[in-house]
């Protein structure tokens, strides 16, 4: 076993090198912790043993895939635990005194002073039942302030998380708050009492970047102010890396590699950890720079008996020892341990998907395949009109990937639900596909138009039948879309199987049965059964894990190069649409605002929107753009700005022409279309790089 | 939330309109020629005539219809033709009684069964909760009238502490109206339990599991508190709603319990205006029965929305 059963020298593990010049003692010291589920009568360990430290005014990071245990340990630390779970062994300490041993008086005040935690979803970690003010008033009555004194001092800290409107806020409900909003209100409930230590599990998970990148600012500000250290649970890497001065890789329970975050990120010396990073697309890479590598298979399942490496079953280097024996927690340079007997040729870990090259492909020749002209959608809300999409006019060229991004709201959704005929447009609207106008109702077009346009969803199980086999939910497309039946049937679903990586023994499991990118595949096939011209894709990997969702791009790349089929891409994650997407139009409250090739997009200039977009994405190292921030909220799309609708939050924003005159979609450059005032040389001259600062902002300081 | 509570209210109105039409059609169009049934097959065909020009069942339907409609609206049923009394008054007594009788069994069922969905949420998958379930599941699918003759037996023939008929003797005081009425009720509370205490530890168990019962034990409050503030208000909201629709439940419980213990409530009433043929008796209760039944939904959907701001403010957008 490793060295951490002596307290001492687990802390002294995780102390920085001396180059750090003092030794930092620990808010939180976690020491060979273990613990199991108990699921049908028999216990099941998740947490395999973990121990790490995050010293006093520090920033530690917990990264790795879905159900390796990272909300786990976090939810062990303020003891609140699923009542199935069994603590093993170990123990986890804050400030000193071990969480485990605490009355309830003791874990009571830990919780209302010591430790605080905020998590994903913040609309449902508030209750929805009482006033805002009033939640985060509770958290001061705790320790005993009357009413008053409690709902000012509420009052205060909503100031403090940067809520413009604080008296407005305090009277309102949950609901009535937008997903950013909400997640100010916890941060000031967990903030309240000043907290030694705070764990953010997936705090952005689910919000907009724009918003993200808002929320991990006044994480960042509020913690240099308040001097709090920070446990932050991502499955986002380059969002740790960014936010923590230490990194621990959390696998099957096991915490596998852990260092500076720095150290981690350019020379991983575990091979899960060079699979993670892997398998994300890097900043401004595209498919044409080579398919993305993928981590093949699955995690453990919890309670599986593993004799030797807690990887061995998933990693390009296993040798027969790593079957036999776990390897220890090796002390590397600089502070650094990784759990790998061949850590020093981690990096030499195989590609998986060693593919061709695939060409992007601008083809800019020929007719458009589908063909949009203003295309304009409004729906009535209580009474009122709202313009989900507003005069939009586009054209797909065959064979390409256009990318559709911008927040949420922004009518991406709409547009992709209008195209497939499942809500019709505003009159006025013209889409042809090949040329041929398309009918504004699914119910009203030919066969060979609904065979077409195909459509892959954001949530893979909700869109599978629960009832039907693989086989049968492939085949009855198959039939619906071109009426095969019969031997031809089942030969068709073999190669589609086949050409979505999907295991043939996979076609006689229903969807239950199915891990979420397993789904997405077969959602994947359904969608190609027909032979489509378009397939709409909408945020076919934002359910998904890193590395199931780099298989996904993969396949989604392949099949578009062997079928020459067009996409639609929808996607809120910046890396990923430039990865997949020739071409990229930017929405903005149901307009678009700038249109071009994915590289010019990329590199500018760009509108100023796309800029705040591209600004707020998060990034893993060596960033030298001028970071620009959007603030206050997305407008009410029923009562949209006047002029140019962005001018409420516009960061490049001139003057009286903003608010009085709405710009137009004006091709700047070849290709290049813009809605903004300012010419294109000047969005140039002002989108410079900036001179390369010395470190990546927004980092917390050494 | 007034546009909702208005749509809701427009919708009572229709499905009463509805009930009203299905009734009228029940009670005029099928039983044929009403003299003829009154007064026998070997009446006066003359004497058949004039009963039916009396009665208004020579006028063509929709007129019929129409002054039977307006009748009501003003709370002029008609004569119940079995005991020669106005029909609005008959039904005035009967509805005090089953009243007082549904009021006496909601009073024990509704904090009973609350809190034994309680007891059972904070005791999930222990003894106590697994007993609270099986038990209330057990004696909801034994009907009613099993149950009546049950405690008939247990507390009047065997005990012999209360009363086995439900009507007090005349002029009794509160108290000993109170004491026959334990009874009947205890057979309604029975069946009813298990209901409400499942719908209660379903939306206990919802509101255990909730983040925001998490962020408020995080807070450092106190389990109690945190079950006061936080869980109760959430989780008793899909109960006002169940407990709302049970009283469609009760109602139908109330014929079967009034007619064992002999008790001259609504549902006695109604019982015995099917078996005589008493048609316009019948159609006035059956239309006071949904009056009251949807009532009591429409005041649900008021508490409902009171209690829950997501319905009283509308969202965000
Ligand atoms: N109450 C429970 N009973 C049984 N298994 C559980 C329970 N809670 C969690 N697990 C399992 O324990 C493992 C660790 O779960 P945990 O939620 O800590 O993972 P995670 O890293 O936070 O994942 P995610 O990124 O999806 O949030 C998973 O396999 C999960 O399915
Ligand atoms: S110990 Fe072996 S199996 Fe485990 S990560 Fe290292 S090389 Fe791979
Ligand atoms: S037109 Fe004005 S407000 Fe709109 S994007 Fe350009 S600079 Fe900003
Ligand atoms: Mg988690």
């Amino acid at each position: 076993m490793d060295s951490s059963k002596a307290s001492n020298a687990g802390i002294a593990r995780s102390v920085p090198p001396a180059s750090v010049g003092e030794v930092r003692d620990s808010v939180l010291e976690v020491d060979d912790f273990r613990l199991a589920f108990q699921v049908r009568g028999r216990d099941r360990n998740a947490i395999r043993g973990v121990s790490f430290s995050v010293g006093r005014n520090d920033s530690y990071g917990l990264v790795g895939e879905s159900g390796c245990g990272k909300s786990t340990v976090a939810l062990a630390i303020v003891k609140y635990l699923p009542r199935n779970a069994h603590i093993q062994s170990g123990a986890i300490r804050v400030n000193g005194a071990d969480v485990f041993q605490m009355g309830n008086a003791e874990l009571r005040r830990l919780r209302a002073t010591t430790v605080s935690m905020v998590y994903q979803n913040p609309g449902a970690a508030l209750n929805p039942a009482i006033r805002v003010g009033d939640q985060v008033a509770e958290t001061f009555r705790v320790s005993g302030s009357h009413r008053a004194e409690a709902l000012a001092r509420a009052r205060a800290m909503l100031v403090k998380v940067q809520i413009s409107d604080p008296d407005g806020v305090m009277r309102r409900y949950p609901h009535q708050l937008s997903g950013g909003m909400q997640q100010r209100v916890v941060i000031a409930m967990a903030l309240a009492h000043n907290p030694a230590l705070l764990i953010l599990d997936e705090p952005t998970t689910g919000l907009d970047a724009t918003v993200e990148a808002e929320v991990l600012d006044l994480i960042v500000a509020l913690r240099k102010e308040f001097g709090i250290s920070i446990l932050l649970i991502s499955h986002n890497l380059g969002l740790v890396a960014r936010m923590c001065r230490r990194i621990g890789v959390l696998y099957a329970g096991r915490l596998v590699e852990e260092g500076s975050s720095d150290a981690v990120l350019s020379d991983p010396r575990h091979p899960y950890t060079v699979g993670l990073l892997r398998a994300v697309p890097r900043w401004g890479t595209s498919k044409s720079h080579g398919l993305l590598d993928t981590i093949p298979g699955l995690p453990p399942a919890i309670g599986a008996n593993i004799p030797g490496c807690v990887f061995a079953d998933r990693c390009g280097l296993v040798q027969d020892i790593c079957q036999q024996q776990e390897p220890q927690l090796f002390e590397l340079d600089g502070g650094r341990t990784s759990r790998c007997f061949f850590h020093e040729k981690a990096h030499l870990l195989p590609t998986v998907e060693a593919g061709p090259k695939i060409a992007s492909r601008a083809l800019a020749v020929g007719a458009p395949l589908v063909r949009v002209e203003h295309l304009s959608k409004t729906f009535r809300q209580d009474g009122h009109p709202v313009k989900g999409v507003v005069d939009v006019s586009l054209s797909i060229r065959p064979g390409e990937a256009l990318g559709l991004v911008g927040e949420s709201g922004s009518g991406k959704t709409t547009l992709a639900r209008v195209l497939l005929g499942l809500t019709p447009p505003d009159a006025g609207a013209t889409i042809d596909i090949e040329g041929k106008a398309l009918r504004p109702q699914i119910s009203d077009r030919p066969d060979d138009q609904i065979r077409a346009l195909q459509m892959v969803f954001q949530n893979p199980g909700g869109s599978l039948n629960r009832r039907h086999s693989v086989r049968r939910i492939i085949g009855r497309a198959l039939t619906r879309l071109i009426g095969l039946a019969g031997r031809a049937r089942e030969q068709r679903i073999l190669e589609l199987a086949q050409s979505v990586r999907l295991d043939r023994a996979l076609l006689d499991l229903w969807p239950v049965q199915l891990s979420g990118g397993l789904k997405q595949r077969v959602a994947i096939a359904r969608a190609f059964a027909g032979e489509p011209r378009l397939v709409i894709a909408d945020e076919p990997t934002s359910a998904l894990d890193v590395s199931v969702q780099a298989a996904i791009l993969n396949l989604l790349v392949k099949l578009q190069a062997d079928k020459g089929v067009t996409y639609l891409f929808i996607s809120h994650d910046l890396g990923v649409v430039r990865y997949l997407s020739d071409r990229i139009a930017v929405l903005y409250l149901g307009r678009l605002m700038e249109v071009g090739d994915a590289e010019t997009v990329f590199q500018g200039p760009h509108h100023p929107y796309t800029e705040a977009l591209l600004s707020a994405a998060p990034i893993l190292k060596g960033e030298t753009r001028e970071r620009i921030r959007l603030h206050g909220e997305i407008p009410n799309a029923s009562a949209p700005p006047s002029g140019c609708v962005f001018h409420t939050r516009c960061p490049r924003f001139i003057g009286d022409i903003c608010v009085k005159e709405e710009p137009p979609l004006a091709e700047q450059e070849p290709g290049h279309f813009i809605r903004c005032h300012h010419p294109i040389e000047e969005l140039r001259r002002m989108q410079r790089p900036a001179p390369a600062p010395a470190t990546v902002p927004g980092e917390p300081s050494r | 939330m007034g546009r909702f509570l208005l749509r809701r209210f427009g919708l009572a109105l229709v499905t009463l309109w509805l009930l009203s039409i299905i009734v009228f059609v029940a009670a005029h169009v099928f039983p044929g020629d009403v003299g003829r049934r009154i007064l026998g097959p070997f009446a006066d065909p003359a004497a058949v005539a004039s009963l039916n020009h009396q009665l208004g069942t020579d006028q063509p339907i929709l007129s019929q219809y129409w002054s039977w409609l307006s009748g009501a609206v003003t709370g002029h049923l008609g004569t119940s033709l079995n005991y020669r009394d106005s029909v609005a008054s008959l039904l005035g007594r009967a509805i005090g009684n089953s009243a007082k009788l549904g009021v006496v069994a909601f009073v024990l069922v509704v904090p009973l069964g609350i809190l034994g969905g309680i007891v059972a949420a904070l005791n999930r998958d222990r003894f106590l909760d697994r007993f609270i379930t099986v038990a209330g599941l057990s004696a909801a699918v034994i009907p009613e009238f099993v149950w009546a003759i049950v405690v008939i037996i247990l507390f009047g023939v065997v005990l012999r502490v209360l009363p086995v008929t439900a009507q007090a003797p005349e002029g009794s005081g509160v108290l000993t109206q109170l004491e026959y009425l334990i009874l009947p009720a205890i057979a309604l509370v029975l069946v009813l339990f298990g209901y409400i205490a499942r719908i209660t530890r379903a939306g206990m168990i919802e509101a255990l599991d909730a983040d925001y019962t998490r962020t408020a034990a995080l807070k450092g409050l106190s389990w109690a508190t945190v079950i006061r503030r936080h869980v109760l208000r959430n989780a008793l909201l899909p109960t006002v709603a169940v407990v709302a629709s049970q009283t469609g439940y009760l109602i139908g419980g109330l014929v079967v319990i009034e007619l064992i213990f002999n008790y001259p409530g609504i549902g006695y009433l109604l019982f015995t205006a099917a078996q005589k043929k008493d048609f316009p008796l019948l159609q006035g209760g059956v239309m006071f029965v949904g009056l009251v039944y949807l009532t009591a939904t429409l005041l649900a959907d008021i508490a409902y929305s009171l209690l829950n701001p997501r319905i009283r403010y509308g969202s965000a957008e």
